[in-house]
């Protein structure tokens, strides 16, 4: 999950009628429901031979890390081997029902959390709730939301593997010339900061993105506004409520105040911090990997409390099963989730926070650079893992995020819009998934 | 055609009882000649296009077990107002028109002038031919990703340059309308001007010297010359660039989802776009297989068109 996240790959129209008639066949061969995960989980592997294979999207600087957890993974393990296959995360989602259907799926694998939902009732993932209590996994080494977001229908899906928040970074050296040594964590401080920022020279410190990630951002202050973005059942969107509205007007008065020039295009805001054009960035803990890399003088800290209510937008990888019938892999595959988490210590040198709290006490988040980050664990929020909504957000909150930073319309027009049609394609979503 | 030569040869030969094998064979032979390329065709155009169709008259997300026949409602509900789909649609086909009308004379014209260019003999010309040509060979990827960055309205180099030369160096190439189209347009005929050219240079290269030497002697000028050699003689190919050019443009897809992620709002979400995100990651192939036919209904009657404008007219040469 990091730039490359949405540099979704470019399909020429001739891909697609070859996708449309190979979905085709795929449909035509498949059928048959989800078989049973294999036989009770000890923890060990005494099997035949197998080699798993591996599916992921980390295609940026986190991928090196998982690499190196599976080359250890594969080397303690005799009778075990991992491949790893790593695609884009946007070909991923779409691929991974397209080759479980066939019967050419991974036997392992990463995605989402929001997209376990999606995923199960597609029927193209298995529960794991036996797994999870033969290997003793309760919620009380995880933090309850991380550990609840592996969850559809009272039916565990999921093992969280790492969470992933939105977090600000700034320019050190353009903080000590403004005179702040203190990070901005409220509405007021933020502000202050800003107008410090300006008059130091800084004439634009805060460039407003209008995409990605300007709708986690618009999550994040909905939230701490006190909003809650969607029905937890799945029902219904609420972004055109007050906290939503607030929210994205906010985040257009940035602009509007001078803080941020207008229309800034995708990823612009993120070059422009690199290049030291602005002093202060919201955007995906898995940049520090990034930031790190470069030679820029900048520091993580938490997303600012804006709206009153601690809280931040927040991901989460999650591993999952995919359906298939050879018993052998099935239990190898478990065997190598239950190692991967307990080994998630070394995940936090990919700028991720480990999920499991017991690695999170072993010392592994001492000193990198996301330490900062990691106390807010427990403000982090999630959306719910209602199938489809991965969708859903893109094709409504998305494109009604960057109309209103564009400030092609009012927030409320705007976001009334999107609402209703997200509600919309829920309302369809539950038709077709049954809730 | 002198290839079945070879093979009477061989029934001469070797005389009457193989050569009536041969001869019933030969029925076969000419399919046995198309049947690598009609296994293709018949593989991936005829069956996905029939399987499509069949498709559209359905519900169909192929992850689910159930594909519930909805007779035409997919069609309906693209021609239904207020409906999740149509609205969507027809502003995605209403974008790909602009893109189409806006770019192919664009694509038709600016190759052309290329050519004649190319056409000429100069020191350097199979450089610069290579040159024009180069941008055709890079991925719509990589064009995208690199115009992105050029083009960006705060931090690009066309903006900054602009601004050097002391003209306006705020223009919003990729957030705002009609920014947005000029944009996709240029980086379009920049990307894909070569391959016209390279179509049109070949043409040109057909048409007669001895043609030029007659006009020059009639006292034909260099405009004069190009009405009326050139641009007859280019008539022939002049059809199939064209269609080609349109349907290339309306097919426009990669360049919009990388540069402007359809945006701003919708605005430059074209058909195809739209078509890809129901089918391929919303699920909904029904929909998708149906607005793929309404879209294909519009090429193939804009094909209709452009050859009816290009017909052999009788009695109309001058």
């Amino acid at each position: 999950m990091t730039m490359s996240h949405r540099r979704r790959s470019a399909r020429a129209p001739l891909a697609i009628t070859a996708g449309l008639a190979s979905v085709a066949l795929l449909a035509a061969c498949s059928g048959g429901t989800a078989e049973t995960p294999g036989g009770e989980f000890t923890g060990e592997y005494d099997g035949p031979d197998v080699t798993l294979s591996y599916w992921n999207g980390f295609t940026g600087g986190d991928g090196p890390f998982m690499q190196q957890m599976v080359d250890q993974f594969n080397e303690e393990h005799d009778n075990i081997t991992v491949e790893s296959n790593t695609m884009q995360w946007a070909d991923f989602y779409q691929r991974l029902p397209a080759a479980v259907t066939a019967g050419e799926g991974p036997d392992v694998g990463v995605m989402h959390f929001d997209q376990l939902g999606t995923n199960a009732a597609r029927q193209v993932i298995l529960p794991l709730d036996d797994m999870t209590d033969d290997l003793g996994l309760t919620v009380d080494d995880f933090s309850e939301t991380v550990w609840e977001a592996g969850v559809y229908n009272e039916q565990r899906y999921g093992i969280p593997l790492d969470v992933h928040s939105l977090a600000m970074f700034y320019n050190t050296e353009h903080f000590e010339a403004a005179g702040i040594t203190e990070a901005p964590a409220d509405a007021a401080s933020f502000e202050a900061a800003l107008d410090a920022l300006q008059a130091a020279g800084y004439d634009t410190p805060f460039w407003m993105p209008s995409r990605w990630p300007a709708h986690m951002m618009w999550l994040t202050l909905d939230w701490q506004n006190g909003g809650e973005p969607y029905e937890t059942d799945g029902s219904a969107a609420n972004f055109a409520a007050e906290p939503g509205v607030e929210s994205l007007e906010w985040m257009r008065s940035m602009i509007d105040e001078g803080y941020s020039p207008g229309d800034v295009a995708q990823d612009a805001q993120y070059v422009a911090f690199k290049n030291g054009q602005t002093s202060i960035t919201w955007d995906g803990i898995w940049q520090f990997n990034d930031l790190e890399a470069s030679d820029l003088p900048y520091a993580g800290a938490p997303i600012p409390n804006i709206g009153g209510d601690d809280a931040v937008w927040a991901s989460s990888h999650q591993f999952f099963l995919p359906r298939q019938d050879d018993e052998n892999k099935l239990d190898a595959a478990k065997v190598f989730i239950a190692w991967m988490s307990e080994h998630s210590g070394d995940w936090a040198g990919a700028g991720m926070i480990p999920a499991r709290q017991s690695v999170r006490d072993s010392g592994v988040l001492d000193g990198v650079p996301q330490a900062p980050i990691v106390d807010k664990i427990d403000s982090m929020r999630f959306i719910p893992t209602t199938p489809g909504i991965g969708t859903v957000q893109s094709e409504t909150l998305e494109i009604a995020i960057a109309e209103g930073v564009l400030g092609n319309g009012t927030p409320d027009a705007i976001l009334e819009d999107a609402g209703s049609r997200a509600t919309q394609l829920m309302e369809e979503n539950l038709a077709t998934f049954g809730g | 055609m002198t290839g079945a030569s070879p093979v009477n040869a061989g029934v001469l030969s070797k005389g009457r009882a193989p050569a009536r094998r041969l001869r019933e064979n030969a029925k076969a032979t000419p399919w046995l000649f198309l049947a690598p390329y009609l296994t293709l065709f018949g593989g991936f155009v005829v069956f996905p296009a029939i399987l499509g169709l069949w498709i559209s008259l359905h519900r169909w997300d192929y992850t689910l077990p159930l594909k519930p026949f909805v007779g035409l409602d997919n069609y309906i509900g693209l021609f239904t107002p207020g409906s999740t789909t149509s609205s969507i649609f027809w502003q995605a086909m209403r974008a790909t028109g602009i893109f189409t009308v806006a770019s192919v004379p664009f694509l038709l014209a600016v190759p052309l002038a290329v050519a004649l260019i190319m056409n000429a003999k100069f020191p350097g010309r199979n450089f610069f031919r290579a040159i024009y040509f180069a941008p055709y060979v890079l991925g719509v990827a990589v064009v995208a990703v690199l115009w992105r960055y050029l083009l960006d309205n705060n931090i690009g180099l066309v903006n900054y340059y602009l601004g050097q030369l002391g003209l306006p160096s705020d223009t919003t190439w990729l957030t705002s309308v009609p920014w947005v189209w000029v944009a996709l347009v240029g980086v379009t005929v920049w990307w894909t001007l070569g391959f016209n050219a390279v179509i049109y240079l070949a043409a040109l290269q057909d048409i007669s010297p001895e043609l030029y030497e007659a006009a020059r002697v009639d006292g034909a000028g260099r405009w004069s010359q190009f009405v009326n050699v050139t641009l007859p003689g280019l008539r022939p190919i002049l059809t199939f660039i064209t269609i080609n050019t349109f349907i290339a443009s309306a097919n426009m897809f990669g360049q919009s989802y990388l540069l402007t992620q359809g945006g701003p709002g919708r605005e430059t979400r074209t058909a195809i776009y739209q078509i890809a995100e129901t089918g391929l990651r919303n699920f909904q192939m029904g929909s998708a297989a149906a607005m793929s036919y309404i879209l294909t209904l519009f090429l193939i009657g804009l094909s209709i068109l452009v050859f009816w404008l290009f017909r052999e007219r009788k009695g109309s040469s001058r």
